[in-house]
């Protein structure tokens, strides 16, 4: 006899219709599905009522592997097989694990990606990720009482392509079509957005088992504005274990310890930390493969004080995000946390004081992500109920701009933008009667072009011939919403257009990303000025050619004398051009610009004289005015 | 004539109707279609039809339109659960075959 559950208004699926589909938070300490039900989300528990899974795996000799509370039982007396934080290890090479002396696992350098020895053999983190999902799967499919059509599964913001096709990778082997991977933050906004449907700027800090995001998220009107991210891929819960356990060790003085004894020990150290989040101290007893017996007390105190640098470095991302939002603390209404790590008071502490509000916690921290992944997955499905209408807005990870002269960047949309996004800007031509414009689309925060990386090149042909900087080519940036770029170019004069279109994202990792957000911090100083160096020989050029010219068109009002000073004149500018001194190159500009001021006028009196002889004065006027009236826009 | 919810049923409708903030009631209904001829229709309310009837159960407002009620009369709907799977169930004694999995149903 079949179950159901209530439809929205005439939206009752036909029958043997149901589509089932599910929210999976794939965490590195937890992992959890959940599903939306009669319009509301929430999550699937097991037989026993319990809505983790542990993301641990317990590889054994000839059985089947298990997965969760049960394998975490093995881990003190059979830590080698006990595969957990496997996340940390999804789409990395062995040498980008930090920690990896202290962990109990036999490593093996793949190629490209690293694996596990166990006895069930050699497993990589996909594999094991896999083992993961498909308990998730088992358990949903169970509860109900069909095949799913597909899953949500989240990632952290942070993770890289390797990292996003790896987790795919894990629910293909789990048997789950992946209907999309969201963004964790993205989906905790999504569970309290439409659960509480409250407007303005919000912080989500997600301090999660092994990655940690912040993300400036703008919700109004039911749309979600993603305004900037930021994190540290390598900051979790389990760093707060880690110090414990250094802590234990140097408190009871031990000695190098067995694997067995190192698992045991950060056991204990997060039994500790779990503790305290209720208590003022925690007591840690255990007793080592030697037969010495570790009997230590942790208080709040000393927690607060041996993890004080970990709080403060979850504090320096956020402050650049909300810088890259453009805000400042004041203008976020509320803070949303998410992670079980973020039940901790010292972070709650940190956090409220430096939000100056208390954080929000009205939907339980580890379960928001599921949640929020769950109404994704049912809206993909096609279970869409009436006004569920909102839309995910996205940013550009960098910024994108065009080469100009001198190999500069001429920033179009700087990073951070949300998408879809469009910007124009106007761009002339360099000399007299150019007629292309080589355009050079790049990607980069950096002020060279030779540091950014190029995206595509097109040509802007046909420009009628004008004096350099008459033409008005407006180029048009246009990113959509799948983070598609397409760029226009159009002479407005004389309406010849050109275009390109290129994906910002192809082949570039979010590590490479990373990378290049960093090389611009480090580098900043450095670029300006060599960027003023360059421009300052732009203009340089610039006046060579415009006086070149003037020279060949007017040279006959000048003495013999005056331009042999200008003549020297350029000669010297032309020298100084050529080095990186922008204040020689700067002083050779002035020089001639004074030494040519005379020669200007004298061209000014000739056009003016040129254009009003044989006119009356009444019909200058009319062309001044009807001049004035056509003005630029 | 009449529907009715059993406490359990009647305690999970307002718990979801309070949550989703909006709708006057509950619509058990039926519609031909799937392998054995007809099948159920259960849905939130926003707007009541001029050809609903009305039953109160436990609290809970339950509509059904003219033309279902004949092979919902005296359906009891009741909430269970059957392993990790929870929801409603028509309890109808009017159905004489229904498909294995009880999604549609003859009378």
């Amino acid at each position: 006899m079949a179950l159901f559950q209530i439809a929205e208004p005439g939206e009752s699926a036909a029958p043997h219709q149901h589509k089932l589909a599910v929210g999976i938070d794939l965490g590195t300490t937890n992992s959890l599905v959940a599903t939306v039900k009669s319009g509301l989300a929430s999550v699937i528990p097991d037989a026993l009522g319990r809505p983790l899974l542990p993301s641990a795996v317990r590889y054994r000799d000839g059985e089947p592997p298990v997965v969760g509370y049960d394998a975490l039982a093995g881990q003190s007396s059979d830590p080698a097989n006990v595969v957990v934080s496997v996340k940390r290890f999804m789409g990395r090479s062995i040498d980008e694990v930090p920690y990896r002396e202290s962990m109990p696992y036999r490593f093996e350098a793949g190629p490209g990606a690293l694996s596990l020895k166990t006895v069930a053999g050699v497993k990589t983190p996909v594999e094991v990720s896999a083992d993961i999902l498909r308990e998730l799967r088992m358990r949903a499919e169970a509860a109900l009482g069909g095949e799913l059509v597909g899953a949500v599964i989240t990632a952290p913001a942070y993770f890289d392509d390797a990292q996003r096709q790896a987790t795919k990778d894990a629910a293909r082997f789990a048997g789950l079509s992946v209907l999309r991977l969201l963004n964790e933050p993205t989906a905790a906004a999504l569970a309290y957005g439409l659960d509480n449907a409250a407007e303005g700027v919000y912080a989500v800090y997600d301090l999660g088992g092994g990655t940690f995001d912040i993300s400036i998220l703008r919700l109004s009107r039911g749309v979600f504005e993603v305004l900037s991210t930021g994190g540290d891929s390598f900051l979790g819960g389990d760093d707060f274990d880690q110090r414990i356990f250094c802590w234990v060790i140097e408190a009871a003085k031990l000695k190098p310890l067995s694997s067995v004894d190192a698992r045991h020990l950060l056991t204990c150290a997060r039994e500790a930390k779990e503790f305290l989040t209720n208590h003022g101290a925690a007591p840690i007893v255990a007793r080592l493969g030697s037969g010495e017996v570790v009997d230590l007390e942790l208080t709040t105190e000393t927690f607060t004080e041996i993890t004080r640098t970990l709080v403060e470095k979850t504090l320096r991302p956020v402050r650049r995000a909300l810088r890259d939002a453009g805000l400042s603390v004041a203008d976020v209404k509320g803070v949303v946390m998410v992670g079980g790590a973020t039940r901790m008071p010292q972070i709650q502490r940190a956090v409220g004081e430096f939000f100056e509000k208390a954080p929000l916690n009205n939907l339980d921290p580890e379960k928001v992500v599921a949640l929020g992944a769950a109404i994704q997955a049912n809206l993909l499905a096609g279970n869409r109920a009436s006004g569920d209408d909102w839309l995910l807005l996205d940013v550009i990870p960098l910024s994108l701009g065009l080469e100009t002269m001198g190999g500069l960047v001429e920033r179009i949309i700087p990073r951070n933008s949300t998408i879809p996004v469009a910007r124009a800007q106007e761009f002339t031509t360099f000399r007299d009667g150019q007629t292309a414009l080589a355009l050079h689309v790049v990607q980069g925060e950096r002020e060279l072009v030779g540091d950014c990386r190029s995206l595509g090149r097109f040509e802007l042909r046909n420009i009628p011939p004008m004096v350099a900087g008459a033409a008005r080519i407006r180029v048009t940036f246009q990113v959509d919403a799948d983070g598609l770029l397409s760029v226009s170019a159009r002479e407005t004069t004389s309406g010849v257009e050109a275009s390109i279109a290129v994906k910002p994202s192809y082949g570039l990792s979010d590590d490479a990303i990373a990378r290049m957000l960093k090389d611009s911090l480090d580098h900043a100083k450095d670029d300006t000025a060599r960027r003023a160096v360059k421009e300052f020989q732009v203009e340089a050029q610039r006046l060579v050619e415009a006086i070149r010219s003037a020279l060949v068109a007017d040279g006959d009002l000048l003495s013999p004398d005056a331009r042999e000073r200008i003549e020297s004149g350029i000669a010297h500018l032309q020298a100084a051009m050529l080095g990186e001194d922008r204040h020689a190159i700067a002083r050779c500009i002035d020089e001639l610009e004074s030494e040519t001021s005379a020669f200007a006028a004298l061209r000014m009196d000739r056009t003016i004289r040129d254009a009003f002889s044989g006119k009356k004065i009444d019909a200058i006027e009319r062309e001044l005015v009807s001049s004035e009236k056509g003005g630029e826009t | 004539m009449a529907v009715t919810l059993s406490e359990k049923a009647a305690k999970h409708v307002a718990n979801y109707m309070a949550k989703r903030g909006q709708g006057v009631g509950l619509r058990l209904g039926v519609r031909t279609s799937g392998c054995s001829g007809v099948a159920y229709r259960l849905e939130f309310v926003d707007v009541v039809a001029p050809d609903d009837v009305e039953f109160e159960s436990h609290g809970v407002k339950v509509l059904i339109d003219a033309k279902s009620l004949p092979y919902l009369d005296g359906t009891e709907l009741d909430y269970t659960r059957e392993g990790l799977n929870e929801g409603f169930r028509f309890n109808n004694p009017n159905v004489r075959n229904a498909c294995g999995c009880g999604e549609s149903f003859s009378v």
